[in-house]
């Protein structure tokens, strides 16, 4: 997993009219088959930057390289091909009338042969498991499936990378969770590398790595483990930190001795019962 | 104002082949000053509810008293303008609805379509700037050079400038990071206490029912199933669950840490430290015996 499939170099964004930079010299790297979490607070260029790796808005500065091509107005389109994205609004981007045509839509655009794109169609709703929804219009949906139906018009286009941003941030818990799981799966058994942009501390934390964003700039990064190390500091940046580091907090305290500094809630719960066993 | 729902239904396009029956039989009271916390899942009928509580529905059956106005099914029901202006409903992503050149003549909008003088409602844009934490500065700029969490206040402020009693919010705070998140819900607290507000809060954050609501009602396919105070919601967390909904963080963990210990604890803890305290004294004790 150590080859990075995108690079960043410097990049810096300035948006029109702003006095601010809205990314200043942003550098990292994302490996193959990761799932990366980018989070910040809001304006701290979180979605600026999945919109320059998509191609929507090219650096003033900086570089970024994608599967090895150096991203320009030229090779966008071969970027778009590797490059996936869901967006936050489940009905902002379902475009078919039925979710089968919904998903066949980049196909069609793609000029993919109809023979390859039933198949493609079929294979990417199983995948995100709404095969029985293939007939069915987005209105009878729940936000979760509308948002797995994107997923699966994305996966159906064959891409090394799906970035979403903020996907889960309009759904309910049960939604939130639906969307997470789909990831998860696709991201185990096949090398999809995922980059999630979220507000969603819980889900970050399932990430295999985190990136923390603040005005504009790369302020940390690391495991999900290290990340939420930083306690205070990540409220100062206009977050927050998950429960289970709050939870332990207070078992301090309280006095009651914890091995680790971060530890997941099932962690927690094992830690206590153990504590509890020795007596 | 007292608000209160009495076995409402509510069809959607009836007398067509869309007709749907959104919510059913719901009887919700709403005494003045209370601060009440509407969840459930997609589609559970909450948003149907909460457009009765400004009359935007007019209930297919039941009767919907706001104040001493009644709304009834069967029956022509004119004048809601005054109902509308006591009910202040900010919608989901409300920034979407801003609209006009500058920051001020936004807010004045809801005002002045009320009949309020411009005098007045240029005064009331000032002071909703305020409540909702945002710099006199702005009131020339376009909304629409403002951040999304600035656009967001904004458009709540447009709501306090009509001085409702009562105060509708829908997911208010979609969208934001955690510390905006926070901001807002403080804000909507602290004007809930000031103002003396009724504050219906539509959420599917369980911490934020847990620590603002008095009351919170349960909806579940168009029906009302549960109601009561947090503590009486939470202290039955099996039900949530298997409605498929959330409990609060710190109820999940006792839970979780109830099923591995093999024990109860007296009651549910609502609060990291209430929780925390129990836990220490459980394994003090053990220490001791």
């Amino acid at each position: 997993m150590e080859t990075p499939i995108v690079s960043l170099n410097g990049v810096t964004f300035q948006y029109d009219g702003q006095e601010r930079k809205a990314l200043n010299q942003v550098s990292f790297d994302i490996y193959d088959g990761e799932w990366l979490t980018i989070v910040g607070h809001n304006g701290s260029g979180k979605s600026t930057l999945a919109k320059l790796l998509i191609g929507l808005q090219f650096p003033s500065e900086g570089e970024i390289t994608v599967c090895g091509i150096k991203l320009n107005e030229e090779n966008i389109w071969d970027i778009r091909k590797k490059i996936g994205m869901v967006f936050q609004n489940p009905d902002n981007q379902f475009v078919g009338t039925t979710v089968q045509d919904d998903v066949a839509f980049g196909l069609e655009n793609m000029g993919i042969p109809r023979e390859e794109m039933v198949h493609r169609v079929e294979d990417s709703l199983k995948k995100v498991n709404m095969t029985q929804f293939l007939h069915q219009e987005p209105h009878h949906l729940s936000g979760g499936q509308k948002q797995r139906v994107a997923i699966a018009g994305v996966l159906a286009l064959r891409p090394a990378i799906i970035i979403l941003d903020e996907a889960t941030s309009m759904l309910d818990p049960r939604g939130r969770e639906e969307v997470v799981e789909t990831v998860r799966a696709l991201q185990d058994e096949k090398s999809l590398t995922v980059i999630s942009i979220t507000h969603d501390l819980e889900e970050a934390a399932k990430a295999d790595r985190m990136i923390v964003m603040n005005k504009g700039e790369l302020f940390r990064e690391g495991t999900p483990e290290e990340i939420f190390s930083m306690d205070e500091q990540l409220i100062q940046l206009g977050l927050d930190i998950p429960f289970s580091v709050k939870m332990a907090k207070a078992f301090r305290s309280a006095g009651i001795p914890l091995s680790k500094h971060y530890l997941s809630e099932e962690e927690l719960v094992t830690e206590l019962w153990t504590s509890r066993s020795r007596m | 104002m007292d608000i209160s729902l009495s076995h409402v239904d509510y069809r959607y396009q009836v007398n067509t082949p869309f007709e749907r029956l959104a919510i059913q039989d719901v009887s919700i009271d709403i005494p003045s000053g209370t601060y009440m916390a509407i969840i459930g899942h997609t589609g559970s009928g909450k948003s149907t509810v909460l457009q009765h509580l400004n009359a935007l529905l007019v209930p297919s059956e039941g009767v919907v008293a706001i104040g001493n106005r009644e709304i009834k099914a069967h029956q022509k029901n004119k004048n809601l303008r005054q109902v509308r202006q006591r009910v202040g409903i900010v919608f989901q992503f409300p920034e979407h609805q801003l609209f006009e050149e500058t920051v001020e003549k936004d807010i004045m909008f809801g005002p002045m379509n009320f009949g309020v003088t411009e005098a007045e409602a240029k005064k009331r844009a000032l002071i909703a700037l305020k409540q909702v934490g945002l710099a006199e500065e702005i009131l020339e700029k376009s909304p629409f050079d403002l951040s999304g969490g600035q656009m967001r206040r904004v458009a709540i402020a447009g709501v306090l400038a009509m001085d409702p009693d009562v105060l509708v919010l829908d997911e208010p705070t979609a969208g934001l990071d955690p510390r905006g998140r926070k901001e807002i819900m403080e804000m909507f607290y602290a004007l809930h206490k000031e103002r003396q507000l009724s504050t219906i809060l539509v959420t599917h954050s369980m911490e934020d029912a847990a620590s603002y609501a008095d009351q919170i009602v349960i909806m579940q396919q168009g029906k009302v199933v549960k109601q009561g105070t947090p503590e009486e919601i939470f202290s039955s967390p099996a039900d949530l669950v298997r409605m498929g909904l959330d409990v609060p963080e710190v109820v999940r963990f006792q839970l979780k840490l109830e099923e591995k210990w093999g024990t109860k604890f007296e009651k549910i803890f609502l609060s990291i430290d209430q929780l925390s305290a129990a836990i220490a004294k459980q394994l003090g004790r053990g220490v001791e015996s």
